[in-house]
């Protein structure tokens, strides 16, 4: 028999803290098989951000530094700026990098810093209990909008990626959604491309990743898979906003 | 060496170079912004960084990730930016992240004015942000201490790993005189901080964190910063006495007010009256034992700050009752020239002042 997959050796053996169907999972394999197939784990230095994925330094092996909510494009900055060889990325979720780090994301962005942005969106709070962010779909119900987000109450959804793709100096924007193995693929294509930007000096680039976060929409894991096919992709368009030809 | 005519501001930024700090992040607020200028010019004629960050927010982080790759780095500002960088200092704090922040205080609360200040005593003094931790602190009372405390606040920021504060006012940060900048020890980073993220290398994974999670760690963590600072209270309070042997009555004052103090002080030994200074250079760790022991023979403390009265309550603890303290002093610009603090000592002999 042979052997078609295993898992990343930077993936360690402890059990993820994550509940049933969330995709931090799926976002954390393929960060580790990104830095596996371009051999830079000694390069990478990541900055965790606050919300679930605040620990998962406990279940990556690579260099981490944990900034504070909000900050992560800011501590980034001054890693990337002090050591400018090592491949520096941030992992954060959607409370993290838009609703508290909205001026640190975008500073960063139009500065065009050479480093590589995960984001995670799963449009809820998810480690607090699942209230309301900035990618909350209208309508949906969360714990501090039980009755759904109402655009004339605290607005619309931000579409980070169609942002950032504004700025001049963003180099490579993408969206990709993980709902099926087809755009998991799709997924992983683009966190690749996303660090040989940095690898190759190119500037700033970023990613963002439909993510399911089944315990605060409280929908069966595989339900939240399809409400992200349904819903999510229906609001924020899948695809690459801003790319560079050869890369 | 010779010495150079300089800003007290400029001369943090120059001490700060020679002593291997080669980043600063920084957000433009006055009266501090001759050394964001000073860094601009001069960090990249050293082959360093400087990047003018888009709030104290930001930079104080961006001073966090450059710290954590073991580099050192500083950042400045003034009391109102001081405050946004409470949120930074106490994650650094908590992730044992050396680094030299600067403080040139103006008058607050809120917006406040720029005219010198000390009112930023209990936030430099008592941790400023959330949770239990402590700051070094500096008080420079002159352009050559702007100079030397950065050398020494980088040093023992290292040592111990924690963040150190250069607390001046706008006027030792803008006025000018001599100063001699002095060679300073530069760490060995590769060697010596072994904890820096540079990358997975070896099998070791660099973790510069905030926080553990469970019980039982973040008590230890409280536990080793409790048994650091205490260290750090034993080893490191410095301070200057002035005609302070026979004194009968002592003032108490940091900064520019400790020179304001000696004048008047000159003034009232010409005419007999044995009073004295004790300067504490460091603010934390306060110098409690110093204090303490003249408790024992002075008959007064005064205690003259530019503030509402704020060192005034470490000076109460550490003479613990033995012997009155007065106060003399005023926030939001107000300053304690040598006529009004040589009234007030007069005040206290002639037994016209209430404590």
């Amino acid at each position: 028999m042979s052997v078609n997959f295993t898992k990343s050796l930077l993936i360690n053996e402890e059990p993820y803290a994550y509940c049933p169907g969330c995709s931090h999972g799926i976002v954390h394999r393929l960060l580790a098989e990104t830095v596996d197939e371009l051999a830079i784990k000694e390069r990478c230095v990541g900055v965790s951000s606050i919300g679930c994925s605040v620990r998962c330094w406990k279940f990556i092996d690579l260099d981490f530094v944990q900034g504070a909510h909000g900050r992560g494009l800011a501590v980034a900055t001054g890693i990337k700026r002090a050591q400018p060889d090592k491949i520096v990325f941030t992992y954060q979720g959607d409370g993290d990098l838009i609703a508290i780090g909205m001026g640190e994301t975008v500073h960063a962005a139009a500065r065009g810093e050479n480093v590589t942005v995960i984001f995670v969106n799963n449009t809820v709070f998810g480690a607090t209990g699942g209230q309301l962010a900035p990618t909350t779909l209208i309508g949906q119900k969360t714990v501090t909008y039980p009755e759904g987000r109402d655009e004339q109450v605290i607005g619309k959804p931000i579409r980070m990626a169609e942002l950032l793709a504004t700025l001049d100096t963003t180099k490579y924007v993408a969206r990709v959604s993980l709902d099926s193995p087809a755009n998991i693929r799709q997924a992983k294509n683009a966190m690749k491309k996303s660090f040989r930007m940095q690898l190759e000096n190119k500037g700033f680039s970023f990613v963002e990743f439909l993510a399911a976060c089944p315990s605060n929409l409280k929908l069966t894991p595989v339900d939240a898979m399809k409400w992200i096919k349904d819903k999510m992709i229906a609001y924020y368009p899948l695809g690459e906003f801003k790319k560079l030809e050869g890369i | 060496m010779e010495k150079i005519l300089m800003k007290g501001n400029e001369a943090i930024g120059a001490a700060a170079i020679n002593a291997g700090c080669l980043y600063y992040y920084g957000y433009p607020i006055t009266p501090q912004s001759e050394l964001l200028e000073y860094m601009a010019v001069n960090l990249p004629k050293a082959g360093g960084v400087f990047l003018q960050s888009e709030s104290e927010l930001a930079g104080i982080s961006m001073v966090y990730g450059t710290a954590a790759t073991g580099k050192r780095v500083m950042t400045s500002s003034s009391s109102p930016g001081f405050s946004l960088m409470q949120e930074g200092l106490s994650y650094m704090a908590s992730a044992g992240l050396p680094a030299v922040v600067v403080d040139i205080s103006r008058g607050g609360p809120g917006l406040g004015r720029i005219t010198p200040s000390q009112s930023d005593y209990f936030q430099a003094t008592k941790g400023g942000g959330h949770g239990d931790y402590r700051l070094l602190v500096f008080a420079p009372a002159s352009v050559q201490e702007m100079s030397s405390l950065t050398a020494l606040a980088f040093e023992l920021a290292d040592k111990y790993r924690m963040p150190a504060l250069i607390l001046g006012d706008g006027i030792v940060a803008q006025m000018m005189e001599p100063v001699e900048i002095q060679e300073t020890a530069v760490m060995n980073e590769a060697g010596e901080k072994d904890w820096a993220a540079t990358g997975n290398a070896n099998g070791k994974q660099h973790l510069v964190l905030s926080a553990p999670f469970t019980d039982p760690e973040l008590i230890t963590l409280n536990q080793n910063l409790s048994n650091k600072y205490r260290l750090i209270k034993e080893r490191e309070p410095r301070i200057e006495e002035f005609m302070s042997d026979d004194a009968e009555i002592l003032i108490v004052a940091y900064g520019i007010v400790s020179r304001f103090s000696k004048a008047a002080i000159r003034t009232l030994r010409a005419e007999k009256i044995k009073v004295g200074l004790i300067r504490p250079i460091t603010l934390f760790p306060f110098p409690e034992k110093a204090i303490e022991k003249k408790s024992a023979t002075a008959k007064a403390f005064l205690v003259v700050e530019m503030s509402e009265g704020q060192m005034i309550e470490d000076v109460r603890l550490a003479v613990n009752g033995k012997t009155p303290v007065y106060w003399f002093g005023g926030g939001g610009g107000k300053l304690t020239p040598p006529d009004m603090i040589i009234a007030k000592v007069k005040e206290i002999v002639n037994g016209s002042e209430c404590k």
